[in-house]
């Protein structure tokens, strides 16, 4: 199917089925349950487990199958999230032309900053997309404010010429929209106490991420990705073999950066706005989380990364203590106090703290990331004790 | 005139900081070839140990003072240091004003400490592992560690201040028959990081010891040949550079107000010290701090913002770029060292 | 993520599940409600949400306990603070319009983005029909547009950019704090006293929107007074040591060094110019002085000892003696131990607005709210008679002029009240050039 051989397929049809499923399966308690805390089920949060999904993809077909590690690329995330939102301040709220603006405009920025930055390799690879990102992010914030409008954010205004729309209609400011499909349209369908909502944002983020996992699917398959592998494996070998890797490994660094640019233009047309913050260099160094935690070089790990850490930041942020207090309301006082404070440093003000103790618990246990838990699960479930699979992840 | 020489001297000491932390930092990356997003933690906790100690000092016992009243209209509650009562109210006054430089004490023995349990506990596993493996399970670290510090003092900058007899400034420019005045607790944090960095070298240069770990960063394999148990030296290499990185804290202390996040502040611009050194390059650290520090101070100038707008900001990274593309190993590196 | 339960069986589950789910008629859709998130049960929600993480913490931690000391009172618990004390006596504490007021919470880690992000996720999961807080005019500008978008209530926290009400004022959002040309009117006059008309001042100002509005405030009202502005120097956000932008000063001919800087930035930069020994410096045979345009208490603790002396403008402080500032002062204090901020005040403050409003309009509808706050006179809520102005949703009230206490008796009172400007001389025309350029647009209720 569609160039695939069969098992690709299958699993190609797998991951179709989750995204589409994904407002049921990230909302598995009632509404009104004390759970219900834990539901993730909601267009915001949705949409960005795909397009941090799109992004961790592309970023996976540069590190995870060149080992080339690169600290910059937030910088094409938040480049592509102006391009976008400037082409719905200029052109017109269709995100088609932003969408593209993103990819192209981030692709030119991978372009010249991959063409310095490869010239090194390893750690020294690093620090320079490094710098040129908190370059991007410093200029961003503070000179560039006329382009960029600094710390508040890049936001569309009424009086914005938009020369494709024609003239505004009445106070409100419009919303991105795919021919006349509002981005921020939402039904909501309750049974029985559940509740589910379908975004068209969600959707629409969901199509693109699919194209971008076939197309990364495609990439690791074809020889090209074996190219890659190839500098991953030992680059000098492939060198004195006659063959110049660097037009290999731009492509890649090209290709990743414009997953990055076209991320961050889908980050504006769910929400028309660009901050400076997308660029900084924890947010680069988010998207490496992302990767290893759910398993570098792996087709599906960086998806999930991606998933895992925005559930923590949005999900465990959230819970405050009164939160904690109803849920254990049921234990005997003192110990109920002791019992929420525990929770407590966790979660709210701590969840930074999970963060921080999930990625060491991570790393130090499941070297292959979530996706080699995954297959750790299976292999016991299968009891056949074949262990060799979870040791050589099959992407 | 003045200017340009006040500059040289902000240079320095924002250099010798600068220094003091890639230098710990080099030291791991040289000897253990681990890449330790933790590091700026460690600073984080020196100048921590400060605001520990001066805390410590300042626990008093309380009396009521029934003359006047607090915000909610209860009597006022007076508070006497017990160092005051201890060792009398003279030296411990002194004590308390000299909380930062007596903090050293309490620094070496703690970041010797959290650098061996570091090391044994969670590092040592983590050798024969990828650099992006170390780098996140380091970065966990880090978090946690802020994190643990956060919940005892807060996130606001705490202010430790300096002893008083070095808190105002002198003419730096008497010699030259100039008035320059500069803080005096700024040059001692530069003679301050000038005598651990020439400790270090000396301790690594004139020490059988150094010479083992000296050895074993230009070739582990073949000193473990030799019979050498070079793991128990790289544990205490591990110990020494946090104490390096902790005494880079907590003289800093003063001059920076301690917050949770510093060292994340710090994180970056200390990779990036480090690669422009050189990775692995003691030299080239202490060198590329000093470079960064002082071309910072005088991109500040507003003649030079006025020329290039922003230059201020991005400075650090432009230097890094031209540098790194011309020199590939950085200043002073050397070839094959973090280049896979 | 919850993925772990899903096999292909339970997969074909779910989706019997909906086909079935889908036949029932029992469909609800959000255009039912008449406005976004109309509370039908027996309680209503609102969202706070504050920096939890990052520079902000502590700032965001203290409004969070006003939130939850407002929310009480409201649901007539505790001792009903500044309840008793308010002009407006339709707050009965059996919660807004009988409905029992629960509460959400989010870190906004001073990020307009996550700030956002966390926003629409009160508003989308959790229902709430008004979003409050903030630490930093870009984050308050960015919830502010996308509270007026989705049809919620805005009421802003702390946030002190010109901007937030004028060029990026939204019909949803609403501002009790002041802003910086509030600070720069109310400290004029006391600055002149303080220091006479012929002073050479020279600014440090944190390179990002909310410094430049400050900036521009302060240079104003100073020039009219007739000082000369020496030099105005951008500094980078977090730069930790900013002895390369203070060294400098020592030679420009300045005179006063002015600091628009704010939370970490501003302790640090104020430690360090004490450091260089600026305040022992006699430039032109006057005392070299700094100021501090926009105080709080919580980084006026972190500046220790260097702030003795300084001046500088606040909205509120807990010394007041006004009865609606002892009440909150007393309920804050028997409930968390300390003194409120600021931040917490007008956080607590925005909370019984904005449930004042709903219950004088009847009704949780943005419109009806927006309608019920416009042109609002108040008192009792501390620093006496307030109005909230329609054409831009700014609160006009008198301005506190504050110093670094002389001698403090203990870490909450390093600050000391100087003089209270009255509203008359802060007060501006809502067209005034700082404030120009935006439009307030129509209240929207959404769905």
């Amino acid at each position: 199917m569609l160039g695939l051989n069969a098992k690709d397929s299958r699993f190609m049809l797998i991951v179709v089925a989750l995204t589409l499923l994904t407002p049921f399966i990230l909302n598995p308690f009632p509404a009104d349950s004390a759970l219900a805390q834990f539901n993730a089920g909601y267009p915001a949060l949705m949409q960005r487990f795909a397009i941090y999904g799109l992004m961790a993809i592309g970023f996976n077909i540069l590190f995870g199958l060149t080992g080339y590690l690169s600290f910059g690329h937030a910088a094409f995330l938040g480049v592509g999230s102006y391009a976008s939102v400037w082409m719905f301040k200029l052109l017109s709220m269709n995100v088609i032309p932003a969408l593209i603006a993103a990819t192209l405009v981030s692709g030119v920025f991978a372009l010249a900053i991959g063409y310095v930055s490869l010239r090194r390799s390893g750690i020294y690879f690093s620090i320079l997309t490094l710098a040129f990102a908190e370059m991007c992010y410093r200029l961003a914030y503070s000179v560039l404010t006329p382009i960029t409008n600094g710390e508040t954010g890049l936001q569309i205004t009424l009086s914005d010429p938009r020369i494709l729309d024609g003239a505004p209609t009445g106070s409100s400011l419009p919303t991105p929209g795919f021919f006349g499909l509002k981005m921020n349209a939402a039904h909501t369908i309750d049974i029985a106490g559940w509740s589910f909502t379908f975004s068209v944002g969600y959707y629409f983020c969901a199509v693109i991420a699919l194209i971008g996992f076939y197309l990364s699917l495609r990439i690791f398959r074809s020889p090209f990705g074996m190219m890659l592998r190839a500098v991953k494996s030992n680059q000098q070998r492939m060198n004195y073999t006659g063959l110049n890797s660097r037009p290999y490994t731009l492509a890649a660094f090209v290709i990743s950066g414009m997953y990055a640019g076209l991320a961050g233009g889908l980050l504006a047309a769910m929400d028309p706005l660009a901050g400076a913050e997308r660029m900084q260099w924890t947010a680069s160094g988010e998207v490496v989380l992302m990767t290893i935690v759910g398993g570098v070089g792996t087709l599906m790990g960086p998806v999930l990364g991606a998933g895992f850490i925005k559930y923590c930041e949005n999900i465990f942020s959230k819970i405050n203590e009164s939160v904690l207090h109803s849920w254990f309301s049921f234990l005997p006082d003192g110990i109920e106090d002791v019992v929420t404070w525990i929770f407590a440093r966790f979660v709210g003000e701590g969840w930074h703290l999970t963060l921080g103790v999930m990625f060491m618990l991570i790393v130090t246990f499941l070297p292959g990331g979530l996706v080699e838990g995954g297959k750790r699960l299976a292999a016991r479930r299968k009891k056949k004790g074949d262990v060799d699979a979870a040791k050589h992840p099959a992407e | 005139m003045d200017a340009i020489i006040l500059q040289l001297f902000n240079g320095l000491e924002k250099g010798s900081a600068y220094a003091l932390i890639a230098l710990g930092l080099t030291l791991i990356f040289g000897t253990l070839g681990v890449v330790n997003f933790a590091h700026g933690a460690l600073f984080m906790i020196g100048a921590f140990c400060a605001v520990t100690l001066s805390r410590i000092f300042q626990i008093s016992f309380v009396t009521e003072d029934p003359t006047q009243t607090d915000f909610l209209g209860n009597p006022l509650q007076v508070e006497t240091p017990y160092v005051e009562k201890w060792f009398g109210a003279d030296a411990g006054a002194w004590m308390i004003d000299y909380s930062v430089p007596l903090s050293i004490l309490l620094t070496i023995p703690v970041m010797l400490l959290v650098g061996y349990v570091m090391e044994r506990g969670l590092i040592k596993h983590f050798y024969k592992r990828p650099h992006a493996d170390q780098i996140l399970v380091t970065f966990g670290l880090a978090i946690v560690l802020q994190e643990v510090v956060r919940y005892f003092y807060g996130a606001n900058p705490i202010q430790t201040t300096s002893p008083s007899d070095y808190s105002g400034t002198v003419n730096i420019g008497a010699m030259f028959g100039m008035q320059i005045f500069y803080p005096v607790w700024r040059l001692v944090y530069f003679f301050f990081s000038a005598i651990v960095i020439g400790g270090v070298f000396a301790f690594l240069q004139f020490t059988t010891f150094g010479m083992v770990v000296r050895a074993g960063m230009a070739d582990r394999e073949t000193v473990g040949l030799l019979g050498i148990d070079i793991d128990k030296r790289f544990t205490l290499m591990f110990g020494i550079a946090a104490s390096v990185a902790g005494l880079a804290g907590v003289m800093y202390a003063p001059i920076l107000s301690p917050n949770y996040h510093m060292g994340m502040d710090f994180l970056v611009l200390s990779f990036v010290v480090v690669v422009v050194g050189g990775m692995g390059s003691l030299p080239g650290a202490v060198a590329a701090g000093f470079l960064l520090g002082i071309l910072q101070s005088f991109a500040s100038l507003n003649e030079v913002k006025a020329i290039i707008p922003g230059i201020d900001q991005i400075i650090i990274y432009v230097v890094a770029i031209v540098i790194l593309l011309t020199r590939p190993r950085g200043l002073l590196g050397r070839r094959g060292v973090m280049e896979e | 993520m919850s993925i772990k339960n899903i096999s292909r069986r339970g997969l074909l589950r779910t989706g019997a599940v909906t086909a079935g789910g889908l036949a029932l008629p029992t469909i609800f859709t959000s255009s039912a409600s008449a406005y976004t998130n109309e509370p039908t049960g027996s309680s209503v929600k609102l969202g706070f949400n504050v920096p939890q993480t990052g520079p902000y913490a502590e700032e965001g931690l203290d409004e969070l306990r006003a939130f939850e000391l407002a929310v009480e009172h409201l649901n007539g618990e505790g001792d009903g603070g500044m309840l008793s004390t308010f002009s407006s006596k339709e707050l009965q504490g059996n919660g807004i319009l009988g409905k029992k007021v629960e509460f959400v919470t989010g870190d906004t880690q001073t990020k307009s983005d996550v700030a956002r992000t966390s926003a629409q996720s009160m508003i989308q999961k959790d229902g709430v029909v008004m979003v409050s807080g903030g630490s930093s005019s870009g984050v308050a500008v960015a919830v502010q547009g996308l509270c007026q978008e989705a049809g919620v209530i805005f009421m802003a926290a702390l946030t002190h950019s010109n901007d937030t009400t004028g060029k990026d004022k939204k019909a949803n959002g609403f501002r009790y704090f002041f802003n910086a040309y509030m600070s720069g009117a109310a400290l004029a006059p006391v600055l002149s006293n303080a220091y006479g008309n012929e002073r050479r001042a020279y600014h440090l100002t944190a390179d990002y929107t909310w410094g430049w509005t400050q900036e521009e405030s302060i240079k104003a009202s100073t020039e009219a007074l007739g000082w000369e502005t020496v030099e105005t120097v951008r500094t980078p956000v977090g730069a930790g040591d900013f002895s390369s932008y203070i060294a400098p000063v020592l030679n420009s001919g300045a005179d006063v060094l002015i600091l628009n800087h704010y939370g970490g930035d501003m302790v640090n930069s104020l430690t360090q110019a004490v450091q260089f020994g600026l305040r022992d410096k006699q430039v032109n045979g006057k005392n070299f002085e700094i100021i501090v345009p926009l105080y709080s208490e919580l980084m006026a603790e972190g500046a220790g000892s260097n702030i003795q002396g300084v001046y500088g403008s606040m909205n509120w402080n807990w010394q007041l003696q006004d009865p609606g500032t002892q009440a909150f002062v007393q309920s804050f204090g028997k409930k968390y131990g300390r003194p409120p901020s600021g931040s917490a005040h007008t956080s607590y403050v925005q909370t019984l607005l904005y449930a004042d409003a709903v219950t004088r309009a009847g009704t949780f509808n943005p419109c009806g709210v927006v309608e019920a706050l416009e042109d609002f006179e108040f008192d009792g809520l501390g620093i006496g008679s307030t109005y909230y102005r329609g054409a831009d949703h700014q609160c006009f009230k008198d301005v506190l002029v504050m110093k670094g206490a002389d001698n403090p008796t203990n870490q909450y009172d390093t600050l000391e009240i100087v003089e209270v400007t009255p509203r008359s001389q802060v007060e501006y025309e809502p067209d005034h050039p700082m404030f120009a350029g935006g439009e307030l647009g129509e209240c929207n209720p959404g769905a």
